[in-house]
């Protein structure tokens, strides 16, 4: 649980756990943390605890509230800041634990992959033979993301020999508003999916294959 | 229906993401009423869902009886701005008054973006950090100011935006619907031109995916919105879904009182 530590020039006069949500500072004695002190208000500043985070707020003091020697209003509490009411200091420190809790989440996240789902619509069998495109799936999945690229090479038409680096996480092929697909980089690998006109994309494997399609080496 | 045919083409796409249990948007696209309403919860147990739902049953709900009763013809920007300001004190209102009677409801509120299509004109109202974009030719501008912590903390240059996007208090809002019994929400109106693509969404979109890529993603797919709409979310989603995600996108077909301006600015040529 966080706390703050209250002091005065530098001998330490209590520690007070932010276990409730609203934690009041002030002269009066109803306040949470009570400072008998005529520069301080009778209300003087509030902190407000959400989960692991804590919120000071001034309460319209009369000589105001710092915090690391600046004047605010309403300030987010980082771990350490020192809070200033009149002579005294409050000092805030966050919940260790809670943090490194928080980025241990967080590495999880990023590492629960779902399974791979194709996005490949099963496409009709007759084909469009403006561009033959072949949608390479990374070898390693896991490692697509900063690992190596894809590469597409045109087989056919105007442009063939040419070859795409699919460094972009969407790569868009074919002519807009005849025929339009998209190549999206994926945690998992690359994806393939029609975007507009009548004709779908012809992908090797299964009952769409194309004889003219060929498969791509990944780089 | 035998409505004419929608000026709009609109697609819309929700996910609780990949980390929350509960998916706490809500979002209501209305082609015929040229309304797009989004919204993003908050509070304790499923309150969050109640907050944000009510949020777009209303806004829907009273436009389309304003729209009956021809109360939003020919509208001014002052006059259109009311409207959308006074969508979100109602919704503010009903939000207040439901989380005052009940005690599980107690705390809730919800961020609320309402865009509104009139004419050639758009009027944008919102609380909170759900934002509204548009994308024009290849620039992608956010057309809302979130009502954060983080982006107060921008503007009194304390913050730079690359630092804003590595802090962990993304999550603070400073204005929302239902907390407070008073609300005041910023409302603007802009010009719309044709192919002009607007995007509604939650934090869990702009969180998670790049303006750069959100711009990558509605300018290639564009010709297909809900795909767009899709990717957008496992985009989102691939990147760690850490909240809900949520949007909205809207293409204008046809503004209305845009023909003519058109035809008149064709005219002026020739003179």
């Amino acid at each position: 649980m966080a706390k703050v530590i209250l002091s005065l020039e530098g001998s330490v006069i209590r520690e007070v756990e932010l276990d409730k949500e609203r934690i009041t500072i002030g002269r009066r004695p109803q306040n949470d943390i009570q400072i008998e002190n005529l520069a301080v208000s009778s209300e003087h500043a509030r902190i407000i605890t959400i989960l692991n985070d804590s919120f000071l707020e001034d309460l319209g003091s009369t000589n105001g509230t710092l915090v690391n020697g600046t004047p605010i209003k309403k300030h987010i509490l980082q771990n350490n800041d020192v809070i200033e009411v009149g002579k005294y200091q409050l000092k805030y420190l966050a919940d260790s634990e809670a943090e490194s809790q928080t980025t241990a989440e967080d590495f999880e996240r990023t590492m629960v992959l779902r399974m791979p789902t194709a996005v490949q619509r099963p496409a009709p069998v007759r084909t469009d033979t403006l561009t033959k495109m072949v949608a390479a799936r990374a070898p390693q999945p896991a490692a697509t993301v900063n690992g190596p690229h894809a590469y597409i090479q045109i087989m056919s038409g105007p442009g063939a020999g040419r070859e795409l680096a699919l460094t972009k996480n969407l790569t868009t092929l074919g002519k807009p508003s005849v025929q339009v697909a998209a190549i999206t980089k994926r945690p998992q690998g690359y994806f393939i999916t029609h975007v507009e006109g009548a004709n779908y994309p012809v992908l090797n494997g299964l009952n769409w294959m194309h004889r003219r399609t060929h498969s791509i080496t990944t780089i | 229906m035998n409505r004419v045919t929608s000026k709009f083409d609109m697609a819309s796409a929700t996910d609780v993401g990949r980390v929350r249990a509960h998916n706490e948007d809500s979002l209501s696209a209305e082609p015929e009423l040229g309304l797009a309403t989004l919204a993003d919860g908050m509070g304790g147990y499923n309150a969050g869902e109640v907050a944000s739902g009510i949020a777009v049953a209303m806004v829907p709900a009273e436009i389309r009886k304003l729209l009956s009763s021809e109360k939003l013809k020919n509208l001014s920007d002052e006059a259109a701005q009311r409207v959308v300001a006074a969508q979100a004190v109602k919704v503010n209102a009903a939000i207040y008054a439901a989380s005052q009677n009940q005690t599980k409801y107690s705390g809730m509120g919800t961020t609320l973006v309402i865009a509104y299509w009139h004419g050639d004109r758009v009027t944008i109202g919102h609380l909170g950090d759900s934002r509204c974009y548009r994308l024009r030719g290849t620039q992608l501008r956010p057309l809302t100011r979130d009502h954060s912590w983080i982006q107060e903390q921008i503007d009194a240059g304390l913050m730079t935006p690359q630092q804003a996007r590595a802090s962990k208090k993304r999550n603070l809002v400073t204005r929302a619907c239902g907390i407070d019994p008073n609300v005041t929400p910023e409302v603007h109106t802009h010009a719309v031109q044709p192919d002009d693509i607007y995007l509604l969404c939650s934090d869990g979109l702009y969180d998670m995916v790049s303006d750069e890529n959100i711009m990558n993603i509605i300018s290639s797919l564009k010709a297909n919105l809900p795909l767009a709409a899709k990717q957008l979310v496992q985009q989102a989603n691939d990147n760690g879904g850490r909240d809900n995600i949520s949007v909205i996108l809207v293409r204008v077909l046809k503004p209305a009182g845009m023909a003519a301006g058109l035809l008149a600015r064709f005219k002026s040529w020739f003179k």
